[in-house]
């Protein structure tokens, strides 16, 4: 019988159920929670997440009807309230359908769905999304974690700044378009400390220098300077591992800016540069649903007893047990 | 860093290239070039690397006053450092136990002066007449924490422990050298375990 899982994925503000197979994405269907103001509130989101998930689960098994194997869900990392929410809906689906339970780390996710959708096969991954920022790679049995951010997310990062300009969330994309009529560059703090990078002293210096500069060239120069650093640290990890394949994840991977950075590095070091379809960088429960079934297809799954979510889960703590 | 040998006729021989610099030799001198990057603003690029070289330079010097062999350096300009090549051989080539000890008192006095190497590998270490130097000081910075110390130490362990056989008995030998010559080993080597354990790095 072809295996059929079901993904749910909820760590943030994206609530989405998905059926893969082996081939492609059979049924998905997303809801997503929008702030009324300010940035993402964890309990209300939460609480958006137990509003719609029997809903969306109905309509995703309504479209992709068919025996489904195995249910997988994010068991972390992400906002505790949501992953609670989402689990608990994943255990209940898994126990009333018989099927397995597959607790999915998140990040990992994300790098396996554009080793599926993408011809990368051993990539070094930049993985920036709100939260995270990453760069990881293949080594021993697990997702090394070759450099990351050391306080916060680069999506985090410019929401900030975009909410203290007015701009409503999510401002990265507000960022993106501003930056597009900038004149000129302005000098802000560039922290690369070996193989890490920070954020967080970039995003005070972008809102002071708001009182010298323009909008426009601030906006500009905040995304030059934070995705030279994250190009660098990608550039590193590439000379460190040989390997000769970069992969672009996570939902600030829509910048255009940071893609063209990327390619720049991968034309001039020779290597080949990969980006999935947009609705694969975000978070998406295909992505949840196809990295259960590389999991189940290994003979993996998690008892109900041991499914609670880790907010923390590091993707390096993850034995990969599927290559 | 790699290193591929490639002559080229008469003129200086590229030596290796990582991911920021180009290094060539040009007789008893070594050229370490910091070369543009097309990726980022050239406005961020130039002041990167002017900055970044002067302060490599810097703390090879530094390194070298707080008795850490490293090479003399010969000029600096804003993108290029010029120092004596050192005709050694990779510790990677030659590592024993004696040798592990060496380098334990040489990262000890490093770690005394405040100095943190940042890409410790056995090959970033070379032996010339019974002598480790201490080279590619790309990533270093001033730190005295803790951490900063202990993943010094952790990033050269891996490298004994993916490249050579007896890697136990070389890190006991480190770590009886750095206990030598830094004050406050124990925390540190304490912390090198927790990292470890973390599985980070690799």
């Amino acid at each position: 019988m072809k295996i059929s899982i079901l993904g749910l994925e909820g760590t943030a503000w994206n609530l989405s159920a998905a059926i893969v197979d082996e081939n492609d994405v059979i049924a998905e269907t997303t809801a997503t929670y929008i702030p009324a103001s300010g940035g993402i509130h964890p309990r209300e989101a939460a609480q958006h997440h137990a509003n719609h998930i029997a809903d969306i689960v109905r309509q995703t098994l309504k479209k992709g009807g068919r025996n489904i194997s195995a249910v997988a869900f994010s068991i972390g990392p992400g906002l505790g309230p949501c992953l609670r929410t989402v689990a608990t809906a994943a255990r209940a689906l898994a126990l009333s359908l018989e099927v397995p339970l597959i607790g999915v780390n998140h990040c990992i996710a994300h790098i396996e769905v554009g080793r599926w959708k993408t011809p990368a096969k051993d990539p070094v991954t930049l993985y920036v999304s709100g939260a995270n920022s990453q760069v990881l790679a293949y080594r021993k049995g697990r997702y090394r974690v070759f450099g990351e951010t050391l306080d916060i997310g680069i999506g985090n990062a410019l929401d900030k700044f975009a909410r203290s300009v007015g701009l409503s969330h999510p401002g990265g994309p507000k960022v993106e378009e501003l930056a597009r009529q900038a004149k000129q560059y302005v000098p802000l703090p560039y922290t690369v400390k070996g193989m890490d990078f920070s954020f967080s002293g970039l995003t005070t210096a972008a809102q002071e220098a708001l009182k010298r500069a323009a909008l426009p060239d601030v906006c500009h120069s905040f995304q030059e300077t934070a995705f030279a650093m994250l190009t660098e640290v990608t550039e590193r990890a590439v000379a460190h591992t040989g390997k000769n394949e970069v992969l672009l994840a996570g939902g600030v991977g829509a910048n255009l800016r940071l893609r063209e950075m990327l390619a720049i590095m991968c034309e001039d070091r020779g290597i080949k540069f990969y980006v999935p379809e947009k609705r694969f960088m975000g978070d998406n429960g295909a992505m949840i649903a196809y990295l259960g079934l590389l999991m189940y297809k290994s003979g993996y799954s998690t008892p109900v007893p041991d499914s609670r979510v880790n907010p923390g889960f590091r993707p390096d703590d993850a034995v990969v047990t599927w290559q | 860093m790699a290193i591929v040998n490639m002559a080229i006729g008469g003129s200086p021989t590229i030596f290796a290239s990582g991911a920021e610099a180009m290094i060539t030799l040009d007789g008893n001198t070594i050229i370490k070039t910091r070369v543009q990057k097309r990726y980022r603003l050239k406005e961020i690029d130039e002041t990167l690397r002017i900055s970044r070289t002067k302060a490599e330079a810097r703390l090879i010097s530094e390194a070298r006053r707080c008795g850490v062999p490293t090479p003399i350096i010969k000029d600096v300009t804003e993108f290029e450092i010029k120092m004596e090549y050192i005709n050694g051989t990779s510790l990677k080539n030659v590592i024993n136990p004696s040798l592990a000890g060496q380098t334990g008192e040489l990262i000890g006095r490093l770690h005394t002066c405040g100095i943190v190497h940042g890409d410790l590998t056995t090959s970033n270490i070379l032996f010339k007449d019974g002598k480790l130097y201490l080279i590619d000081f790309g990533l270093a910075y001033l730190d005295k924490t803790v951490e900063a110390r202990g993943v010094d130490i952790h990033v050269l362990f891996q490298t004994f422990e993916s490249t050579h056989e007896n890697h136990d008995e070389l890190i006991e030998a480190f770590k009886d050298g750095y206990s030598r010559m830094f004050g406050n080993a124990c925390e540190i080597l304490e912390r090198v375990k927790e990292i470890e354990s973390r599985g980070r790095y690799a």
